[in-house]
């Protein structure tokens, strides 16, 4: 019992991280609006972006924005910058990107449901599937 | 990194998410969604990304709210689950 | 059809369970995506580019290819937006609103066209006359949020923010005009195409300042060799990212814009939401 109590707070965000993908993953196969499998979609994304992120997390270090610069004052005391202090800014880079695609994305799925509901007048999918059969 | 704020927020983000697919009114699901988006978007502040909540606060709780509102507003409210 | 999902689900579930057992603990400043490359980039970044903010150092300058592509796929979704929805074609019914007296004109013979100018305006079946709070509020908020969009765009360098935050911020301030007046005084104010050539150009600013080094005599996206072209030659990546970062600000912008405005009116940019 010991032993558990270390690995559940090293290891509980990754395991809240894929209980989201999964909420994700059902709606995106199991529900049968179209607009809340989008949401699916989103969900999905998001927890593997909040995955990435928490990647660079360091335990005791700072926002990756670096101080010296900020202190004034030209080169009063350049202190070295130790790369422990700052949290990893690479995962943030990727994922700030995939933040925006996911955007870009959803407003053009947005813009196929709206496209969808204008030809069929529905965005369930059986009632579409049912649609499409009759033609 | 305060794990209390980082373990609540997570569970607040995981009800959102489970409410905004539950919920049978696309509006609701939309307000749902963009509180899901804001709480992810403190729990990327709490993790020190700053600018990664930035982007979410501005992208997520925002435009893709307003998309999904103007999208409901010219397809339906109504589902079946 | 739900139970095969859930069961799907709960498989992928606990095959990824079962892998982060293998994971670094969490926080681990040793942990393997901490310990090779990214330690350069914090190390040397300030040094190099004179960027405080190691975010933006890297989104522009070391991972600058990234960045660019993603300006075009943004681009690409406005573009697919455009000819996904938009649609030239007159409706048969029309509506028109008498705009001094309010009066709701229901046309149903398509050859009778009522001229639209300043006292007819086209409108749709369910449109509702906006309010005076929400019109004064936002009147007064919009200028404020685009003065805060530029300084996230101008100050991405020093603190938190961007092209594509500022963007997305000066876009939102475009909505929210449209939604709080009506569509027509956004699509009047600031025409289609317009929007369209501002989000091209803000692609072109990204890949012009990018290809302008090659001439310069380095590579493609090596900002240091702009030095002699600027005022500053100490800072010149910085000055580099930021031009990127202002074009990046355009393209989202427009792209944000012309996204919305096709949904919400479904590509007729007559009266929407």
């Amino acid at each position: 019992m010991t032993d558990l109590l270390p690995l559940i707070v090293a290891k509980y965000n990754y395991w809240l991280y894929v209980i989201l993908m999964m909420i994700g993953l059902y709606a995106m196969i199991a529900k049968n609006n179209l607009i809340k499998k989008l949401v699916g979609m989103n969900i999905f994304q998001t927890a593997i972006i909040l995955f990435y992120v928490s990647i660079g997390y360091k335990k005791d270090a700072t926002i990756p924005i670096i101080q010296s610069a900020h202190g004034g004052g030209h080169g009063a005391h350049e202190a070295a910058i130790h790369a422990a202090d700052y949290i990893n800014p690479l995962p943030h880079v990727l994922m700030l990107t995939a933040i925006v695609v996911s955007v870009a994305t959803f407003g053009v799925a947005m813009a196929l449901a709206v496209r969808v509901y204008q030809r069929y007048q529905t965005l369930e999918e059986d009632e579409l599937r049912m649609r499409l059969s009759e033609k | 990194m305060h794990w209390p704020i980082d373990l609540i927020v997570l569970t607040f983000v995981i009800f959102c998410a489970i409410a905004a697919i539950s919920v049978k009114d696309l509006l609701g699901t939309a307000i749902l969604f963009g509180a899901y988006s804001f709480m992810m978007c403190l729990l990327w502040a709490v993790m020190g990304a700053v600018d990664v909540a930035f982007t979410e606060a501005s992208v997520g709780a925002g435009v893709s709210t307003v998309f999904f509102v103007a999208a409901v507003f010219r397809t339906s409210r109504r589902t079946k689950d | 059809m739900r139970v095969l999902a859930f069961i799907i689900v709960c498989l992928t579930g606990a095959l990824l369970l079962y892998g982060t057992g293998e994971f670094p603990d969490w926080g681990d400043p040793q942990s393997p995506a901490s310990v090779h490359l990214s330690n350069v980039y914090i190390e040397k970044a300030l040094e190099q580019t004179q960027v405080p903010n190691l975010v933006t150092a890297v989104l522009a300058d070391y991972r600058g290819f990234d960045t660019m592509f993603e300006t075009a796929v943004v681009f690409c979704a406005g573009l697919a937006c455009f000819l996904l929805l938009r649609d030239f074609r007159e409706k048969k019914e029309r509506y028109y609103r008498h705009t001094p007296t309010g009066v709701i004109l229901h046309v149903k013979d398509s050859k009778k066209i009522i001229k639209v100018g300043k006292e007819f305006a086209h409108m749709d079946k369910n449109w509702v006359p906006s309010d005076l709070i929400i019109k004064s509020v936002c009147r007064i908020l919009i200028p404020f949020i685009q003065i805060y969009a530029l300084y996230v765009v101008a100050h991405g360098d020093f603190s938190p923010g961007g092209g594509f935050q500022g963007g997305v911020i000066f876009g939102s301030s475009l909505i929210l005009l449209a939604i709080s007046y009506d569509l027509k005084t956004l699509v009047r104010r600031i025409k289609e195409k317009v929007l369209g050539i501002w989000a091209a150009v803000g692609v072109l600013i990204y890949v012009g300042i990018a290809a302008i080094c090659m001439p310069m005599g380095g590579n493609f996206l090596d900002y240091s060799v702009l030095a002699p072209l600027v005022w500053d030659p100490h800072h010149v990546r910085a000055l580099g990212m930021l031009g990127v970062e202002i074009g990046v600000g355009i393209a989202v912008t427009a792209v944000m814009a012309i996204i919305y405005i096709n949904i919400v009116s479904e590509g007729r940019h007559e009266e929407g939401l």
